[in-house]
C-alpha cells in the first residue's frame, strides 16, 4: 500500500515542477479527449500550442493576440492571487470585470465627442473604481455581517451580467446604431480608445498595466510587510492574529485590489480589443484567471508565465476551431482539466509518497 | 400589477421551479454535514443536465434520463472526491475546477442535442385528488420528481436525526479526528456522502433540462448550483429549512417571470437579477445577528483529513 507522509515544509523542487507536470498530463488527457472527438490528437495539440507562434501562415496574425489575451488574464489573476494567499476567495472577478468596463466606458461615452487629453486617464480611474466598488460589496458584507464572500462574489456575477445587458440595450446604446444593442465603438473615438501601441505586437495599455501589476505584486509579497501579512494570514491565521494583523483590513484590501485590477482589465478590454459594450462582451476571463492564478502557484512571476500559456490555449483553440473543426467548448473543458491535474499533482509538493510496511499500517 | 397572475398557477409553478434547487441543496447539505465543502454543485448539476438529456433522448425514457443525470453528477463528484479525499487538494479550488470543467464538458457533449425535445415526464395520476378546487391544482397535479424531491427532504431529515448512519455522518463532519479514533473510515464515509451529493445535484440538473426548460442550451443551469449552496447556509444545515429556502427562491423566480410576462413596468433585466439579489440579502440576514449561521456549521467543514496514524 502507498502511504502519504507530510513534508515538514513544501518541496521546492516539486513546487516548480508540478505546474509543468500538470500541463503535460493535461496534454495527454486532452489528446485522448480530442481523439474521442475524432481528431488526430497530435495534430490538435500542435495546433493549440505550436502553430499560434510558429505557423508560417497564421503566426503573424496570432502572435500579437498572445499579449492581447494574456493581458487581462494576468491582470485579474495577480489580484486574485493576493486574496487566495490570504484565504480570501474572490471568485466573482468576472462581475468586477464587467462593472469596470461599464464604469469606464460610461465615463468615456459621457464626454463623446469631446477631444480632451484627460478622458482616457479618467476612464482608467473609473474602470478601477467600478471593479473596486463591485468587490467591496462582498467584502463589506463579509467584514460587517460575516457573510460568505465566495457565494456573494459569485452571485454578483449574475447581477453584473443582467446589468450589462440592461446597459447595452438602454443607457449606453449607440444612438446612431440603428436600434441594435451595443454602445458606440470606443476604438473609433480617439480620446477614449486604447490602441495597439506598437504595431504588430498586440501591446496596449492593459498589457503594460499587467506587467506593472506583476512587478508591484512581486515587490509587495517579497519586500513589504503587507505581503508578509497576507502570506501569514493564509498559512497561520491564529499566528497572524497574534502578530497584530487586522483581518478586516486584509479582507477589504485583498478584495479591493482584486476588484480594482479586474475592473481595469475590463476597461482596457472594452476600450481596446473589444471596442464596445455589448450584451456578450465578457468572455469568461474572470473565471479563467482563477486557473491562471493557481497554475502560476499564486506567485507573480508564475502568473505571468501561466497567463501567457493560458492565452496560448485561447488562440490555439480558435485556430484549432478554424483548421480542425474542434468545438470551442473542447478548449474550455481542456482548461478545466488543467486545473484538475494541477490540484492533483500538488500532492507531491506537500507530501512524500512512501511504500507502507504491513506492520506500520495498523 | 398582480392582476394577470393566477395564485393557484403561481404556487403550482413555484413547486416545480424549486425542485432542482431542493435536490441539489439536499445533496450538498449531506456532503457538508460530513465535513466536506463541495463548491462544484453548478458543475455537477450541468453535467447531470446534459447526461440526463442525452440519455432520455436516446432511450426515449424519462426515468432512464434521470438515472443518467444522477450518474453524470456522481461521476463529477467522484473526480472531486478523488482530488480532495485521496490527493488532499484544497476543497474550494477543487470545487471551482469542477464547475469550470463541467461547464466546458457539458457544452461539448450537448452540441448535437440543441433544439431537440426530450420525452415528457408524466404527471402522477392522483385521480380525484387532482379535481379538488385550488389544492388539486396546487398540490396534486405534478410529475413524480416533485413528490420525490419532497420525500428526499423527509428522508434526509430522518436519516440525519434518527439513524446510526446519520449519527456517524455527523460525527465525521463535526470532528474527523475523533471519528477516526473511534474506528470509523472517515475517507470512505466522506466519499459516499460526496457521491450522494453529486447524484442529487445531477438529478436536479436533469430536472432543469428535461422538465423545467425543456431542451438543451449551454449554461442551462444559470447559477442554480450556487443558489443551492446559498440555500444550505440559509438552512443552517437543516433539511426542512432547505425546503423552505428553495420554495422562497422558487417563488421569487416564478414571480419575476410572471411579472415579465404580465408586462410590468420594471425592465426585464432588473427582474431577472432579483432572485440573485434576494439570495444575497437572505444570506446576509442569516449570517448576522442572533441566528448566526456560522455557529451551526459542521465544525470540520472544508478541512481535509489526513490520518497520520
Amino acid at each position: 500500500m502507498l502511504r502519504l507522509e507530510k513534508r515538514p515544509s513544501p518541496s521546492r523542487f516539486w513546487q516548480g515542477a508540478t505546474p509543468i507536470l500538470a500541463v503535460v498530463l493535461t496534454m495527454i488527457a486532452g489528446g485522448l479527449m480530442f481523439a474521442a472527438l475524432g481528431k488526430n490528437p497530435f495534430e490538435a495539440i500542435r495546433t493549440i500550442f505550436w502553430d499560434p507562434l510558429f505557423h508560417p501562415q497564421f503566426a503573424s496574425y496570432s502572435r500579437p493576440q498572445l499579449l492581447v489575451k494574456a493581458g487581462p488574464l494576468i491582470l485579474i489573476a495577480i489580484g486574485l492571487s493576493l486574496g487566495f494567499r490570504a484565504g480570501i476567495w474572490n471568485i466573482g472577478a468576472e462581475g468586477q470585470y464587467i462593472m469596470g468596463a461599464l464604469f469606464g466606458a460610461g465615463v468615456g461615452l459621457a464626454f463623446y465627442p469631446a477631444d480632451l487629453w484627460f478622458i482616457f486617464p479618467l476612464m482608467v480611474i473609473a474602470g478601477a473604481f467600478g471593479g473596486w466598488i463591485w468587490a467591496m460589496i462582498p467584502a463589506i458584507l463579509k467584514t460587517k455581517f460575516n457573510t460568505n464572500e465566495i457565494l456573494v462574489s459569485l452571485l454578483m456575477v449574475y447581477i453584473a451580467q443582467n446589468f450589462l445587458s440592461s446597459m447595452s440595450l438602454g443607457l449606453l446604446r449607440n444612438p446612431e446604431g440603428g436600434g441594435f444593442p451595443g454602445s458606440r465603438n470606443l476604438s473609433q473615438y480617439p480620446a477614449a480608445s486604447n490602441p495597439e501601441l506598437i504595431a504588430g505586437t498586440g501591446m496596449h495599455w492593459g498589457v503594460i498595466a499587467a506587467f506593472m501589476a506583476v512587478i508591484a505584486a512581486y515587490i509587495l509579497l517579497q519586500r513589504h510587510i503587507l505581503g508578509f501579512h497576507i502570506k501569514l494570514a493564509g498559512q497561520a491565521p491564529r499566528a497572524a492574529r497574534y502578530a497584530g494583523v487586522n483581518p478586516t483590513g486584509l479582507v477589504l484590501l485583498c478584495m479591493g485590489i482584486s476588484g480594482a485590477l479586474a475592473g481595469l482589465a475590463g476597461l482596457f478590454e472594452v476600450s481596446g480589443p473589444a471596442g464596445q459594450i455589448s450584451i456578450d462582451f465578457n468572455v469568461g476571463y474572470g473565471f479563467t484567471a482563477i486557473i491562471v492564478a493557481f497554475l502560476g502557484r499564486l506567485n507573480p512571476i508564475g502568473i505571468l508565465l501561466a497567463g501567457l500559456l493560458m492565452a496560448l490555449t485561447y488562440i490555439g483553440g480558435e485556430l484549432a476551431q478554424f483548421m480542425l473543426g474542434l468545438p470551442a467548448a473542447a478548449i474550455q473543458a481542456f482548461q478545466g482539466m488543467l486545473l484538475f491535474f494541477l490540484l492533483a499533482v500538488d500532492l507531491l509538493s506537500n507530501y512524500r509518497i512512501r511504500l507502507a510496511h504491513k506492520k506500520e499500517a495498523i | 400589477m398582480f392582476g394577470g397572475i393566477d395564485p393557484a398557477l403561481l404556487i403550482a409553478s413555484l413547486m416545480v421551479a424549486s425542485v432542482p434547487i431542493i435536490l441539489a441543496a439536499i445533496g450538498e447539505l449531506v456532503v457538508e454535514r460530513a465535513g466536506v465543502l463541495n463548491l462544484g454543485v453548478e458543475g455537477m448539476m450541468i453535467m447531470g443536465a446534459v447526461c440526463g438529456f442525452i440519455v432520455s433522448v436516446q432511450s426515449g425514457s424519462a426515468v432512464l434520463g434521470f438515472v443518467g443525470g444522477a450518474l453524470g453528477g456522481a461521476a463529477m463528484a467522484l473526480i472531486f472526491g478523488l482530488l480532495t479525499q485521496f490527493m488532499l487538494a484544497n476543497q474550494v479550488a477543487s470545487g471551482l475546477a469542477l464547475t469550470l470543467f463541467g461547464l466546458g464538458l457539458s457544452s461539448l457533449m450537448g452540441q448535437s442535442f440543441v433544439g431537440i425535445r426530450p420525452p415528457s415526464t408524466g404527471a402522477v395520476p392522483l385521480g380525484p385528488l387532482a379535481d379538488i378546487p385550488f389544492f388539486g391544482r396546487v398540490l396534486f397535479s405534478h410529475d413524480w420528481v416533485v413528490y420525490a424531491s419532497i420525500a428526499s427532504v423527509a428522508a434526509t431529515w430522518w436519516v440525519l436525526k434518527a439513524t446510526r448512519t446519520g449519527l456517524i455522518l455527523r460525527a465525521v463532519g463535526e470532528s474527523h479526528d475523533a471519528a477516526h479514533a473511534l474506528g470509523y473510515k472517515v475517507r470512505r464515509i466522506r466519499m459516499l456522502a460526496i457521491l450522494f451529493g453529486g447524484a442529487m445535484a445531477g438529478l436536479g440538473g436533469a430536472y432543469i433540462s428535461m422538465v423545467r426548460v425543456p431542451q438543451w442550451t449551454d449554461g442551462i443551469t444559470s447559477g442554480a448550483g450556487w443558489i443551492a449552496l446559498a440555500i444550505v447556509v440559509f438552512a443552517a444545515w437543516r433539511p426542512w429549512r432547505a425546503l423552505i429556502g428553495a420554495y422562497l427562491f422558487g417563488g421569487i423566480s416564478v414571480l419575476q417571470l410572471n411579472l415579465q410576462a404580465a408586462g410590468a413596468r420594471i425592465p426585464v433585466e432588473y427582474l431577472s437579477m432579483s432572485p440573485y439579489v434576494i439570495t444575497i440579502l437572505v444570506l446576509v440576514i442569516m449570517s448576522s445577528g442572533k441566528g448566526k449561521a456560522a455557529l451551526s456549521a459542521p465544525a470540520n467543514l472544508g478541512q481535509n483529513f489526513h490520518a497520520s496514524r
